[in-house]
């Protein structure tokens, strides 16, 4: 973002997208959907000695539709698949998903009948966390780099497609 | 009865309102789900449905030779990888007639009891969050966090630890342990002290935990409870004492034992346990330091793993319960089947009677009380 | 008194084969006598066998194809009397039932097995004697297909309700046949 102040009363200069997204990656709500060994990572992760709060995720929400960033730390079954996709739907624009753990990349050790193999076939995933289960740092890590992409992100510019791509639709 | 295709449930054209807790619902840890009938805030019956963590864990274990199977345990109970690993270990052990040597087996009991207490902080601290006190969260998990220092310095795993092998563990104690534990020790009853500072009188507490749940112990019997939820119902057994297995026979420990069954007596135990662990480690320290610096930490264990045919069930208490492996070989590099007797299984398909004529918010503090751990519980 | 000779004495005829491995003693008892045999053990004075710590199923198919090929070769002593006598008769039933009990008093744990058919595959349920098998019964008919009469709410347990294989039998290939579950939001 350019900043620039002035001596005396100062003024702000920026795009509206780097205002939009330097807003956006201040506070990402995480929405914690732990469901195996990786949540206890996460709950670590979250807690006081990693304290994932200082990058913004202050505030953990349990509603799906009050979060921004769904951190999917865990197995994910056949049985489950539904759930996760009416959790996806649920979530408000905008939305990023992290996978945590080698169960939700690709399902791990576990090749069996009823697991899904990977998330990633099912919900659109930004940022893959490698390890079964990854250390706290690790997903802080994924975190930074989800931020780093919320920086570069074309809010407007998408709008303005979808607008267009509306517009040529109706004619 | 019209059925509700969102929830997937019947709603009930009586006055009884059905409503879905689960399997994302926050206190549920994740992947536990109830369908509860309710008459006013009142929960006339309610029924857990399990199965969104089954990881086919029993069919791998036939397709997986015996020593791949040690890391597949570490992802049952994951509060307590260890005692899981240790459980498995021992029952393969039991059916190949290994003897472990001693110092492997004094490894194994500290390591074991350190387990239990991360285990019994995570649930303390997760009993405190869920019904709605924030901070002994923070300060056990701090605490909890130098214990995991510890399996880390053992083998670089902080919680999925892979611990030991089929007839003893591959590596002494780390050497930081020796400089560690005497302040470990403090700092452990020091979290205690505080959280019980916290917690035991705190007015609120008390209100949301004495005489919530409560459950007698030939229920407790009949739906085949262990572990601590049945020593809070009064019954003194823990398999430490009963079937002693390793050096337990020669420690000097109590068995904490409750009155009730409710959620209060379920925590206290828990505190307790802490405390007679810590004292086990102890002692179990002392011995191990009496063992001469090169004694023997592996049996004489072939390098493939061919048990003669044959079944066998072992089990041993971990900080839940009663975890049993029943195994039968068919004398290949395989097990034949492997059966899993999770603890809380057995504890958690009671929940429908435990919570039956309790408020909702009562639900929680039970659930969090029995220590369900879902991949244990769906294996 | 062995606890072999007890349980001989409490069953009598009920006990088909008993074995003993590594100290885990295991009886075989007819499939119709399941709920007496239990009761009897567990109201029994010198035994008291009151508290059942598992009960779970296992698939044999595998077992007698693998000894078919290769007939014994080690000693007699560990896996007993039944598999002698099977060379000469049909092939025994391919599924079994194993019930862990445990004497709280004692401290004994018990093996009780019972042999079922494929083509008969009606058990007798336990839930009268202990509550403790209701899961384990609905998780023995999910994974095995084992229909235990009288049971008061048989159904899966670990997979969803429209599956419709058995997952743990040996034919059933560990990474499925492809299933999905799909919920349906008409």
């Amino acid at each position: 973002m350019g900043f620039q102040a002035y001596q005396g009363e100062g003024w702000l200069l920026t795009k509206a997208e780097q205002l939009i997204n330097w807003g956006r990656s201040r506070s990402p709500w995480p929405f914690p959907y732990g469901t195996a060994c990786c949540g206890i990572e996460l709950m670590a992760a979250l807690a006081s000695s990693y304290d994932m709060a200082r990058f913004g995720a202050e505030r953990v929400g349990f509603s799906p539709r009050q979060c921004d960033v769904l951190i999917e730390a865990g197995t994910i079954t056949k049985k489950m698949v539904p759930v996760l996709k009416t959790i996806y739907a649920q979530m408000a624009e905008p939305k990023w998903v992290i996978a945590v753990g080698a169960c939700a990349c690709t399902g791990g050790v576990f090749r069996t009948y009823s697991t899904q193999q990977g998330i990633g076939s099912i919900i659109p995933v930004d940022v893959f966390v490698p390890g079964c289960p990854p250390r706290p740092e690790g997903i802080l890590y994924a975190l930074l780099k989800l931020l780093d992409k919320i920086q570069e992100d074309h809010p407007l510019y998408k709008k303005r497609q979808e607008v267009a791509e509306a517009l040529e639709a109706g004619k | 009865m019209d059925y509700d295709p969102v929830c997937q449930i019947d709603r009930d054209p009586d006055d009884l309102v059905t409503i879905n807790i689960g399997p994302t619902h926050p206190a549920m840890h994740g992947t536990l789900r109830v369908i509860a009938k309710t008459d006013g805030e009142t929960i006339v019956s309610a029924e857990p449905e399990i199965g969104y963590l089954h990881r086919g864990v029993e069919k791998l274990g036939e397709n997986f030779t015996y020593h791949q199977f040690i890391p597949l345990t570490d992802r049952m109970n994951y509060c307590s990888a260890i005692a899981s690993n240790v459980a498995y270990e021992m029952a393969v052990e039991k059916l190949m007639g290994i003897k472990v040597p001693p110092k492997a087996q004094l490894v194994r009991t500290i390591m074991m009891e350190l387990a239990r207490i991360a285990d019994h902080q995570v649930l303390v601290g997760i009993l405190g969050v869920d019904l709605g006190a924030l901070t002994p969260f923070f300060y056990l998990i701090i605490q909890r966090e130098e214990i995991y220092d510890i399996f880390e310095w053992y083998n670089g795993a902080r919680l999925t630890n892979t611990f030991g092998r089929i007839g003893g563990v591959n590596a002494d104690l780390p050497d930081k342990f020796h400089e560690k534990w005497p302040t470990l020790r403090d700092t452990i009853r020091k979290a205690n002290e505080e959280t019980d500072a916290l917690l035991t009188k705190n007015r609120i507490w008390l209100d949301r935990s004495v005489g919530v749940n409560a459950f007698s112990a030939e229920d407790a019997l009949n739906w085949g409870f262990t572990g601590p939820c049945l020593r809070a119902c009064g019954v003194k057994r823990d398999l430490r004492r009963d079937e002693p297995y390793m050096f337990y026979d020669q420690f000097d420990f109590k068995i904490p034992v409750g009155k009730h069954g409710d959620v209060f007596d379920r925590y206290m135990i828990r505190m307790e346990e802490m405390e007679e662990s810590v004292k086990i480690i102890d002692q179990a320290y002392a011995m191990y330091q009496e063992m001469p610096e090169d004694a023997p930490l592996m049996a004489k264990v072939p390098k493939i793993i061919k048990p003669p045919e044959g079944e066998c069930y072992h089990a041993i208490e971990t900080p839940n319960g009663e975890l049993g492996f029943w195994i039968r070989s068919d004398g290949s590099d395989k097990p034949y089947r492997i059966k899993i007797r999770p603890p809380c299984y057995m504890v958690y398909q009671a929940f429908g009677e435990l919570v039956k004529g309790d408020m909702i918010s009562d639900t929680i503090a039970c659930l969090s009380s029995l220590n369900i751990i879902a991949g244990e519980l769906d294996r | 008194m062995s606890l072999k000779e007890r349980v001989q004495r409490c069953l009598g005829d009920d006990v088909i084969a008993i074995t003993e491995y590594r100290g885990d003693l295991g009886i075989e008892v007819p499939k119709g006598n399941i709920v007496s045999v239990l009761t009897r053990l567990k109201e029994d004075e010198t035994l008291g066998f009151d508290f059942l710590t598992d009960l779970f199923g296992v698939d044999n198919l595998d077992y007698y194809a693998k000894k078919k090929k290769k007939p014994k070769k080690k000693a007699a002593g560990e896996e007993e009397l039944v598999e002698e006598e099977e060379d000469k008769g049909p092939p025994p039933p391919r599924f079994e039932v194993v019930y862990l009990l445990q004497a709280l008093k004692t401290n004994e744990r018990l093996q009780v097995k019972i042999r079922v058919p494929e083509d008969d595959m009606e058990v007798d349920t336990i839930t009268t004697i202990w509550k403790a098998a209701d899961w384990p019964e609905r998780e023995a008919f999910d994974m095995f297909g084992f229909k235990f009469r009288g049971h008061h709410n048989l159904r899966r347990l670990l997979m969803w309700d429209e599956f419709e294989d058995h997952p743990l039998r040996k034919d059933y290939p560990l990474e499925g046949k492809g299933e999905e579950r799909h919920l349906s939001y008409d």
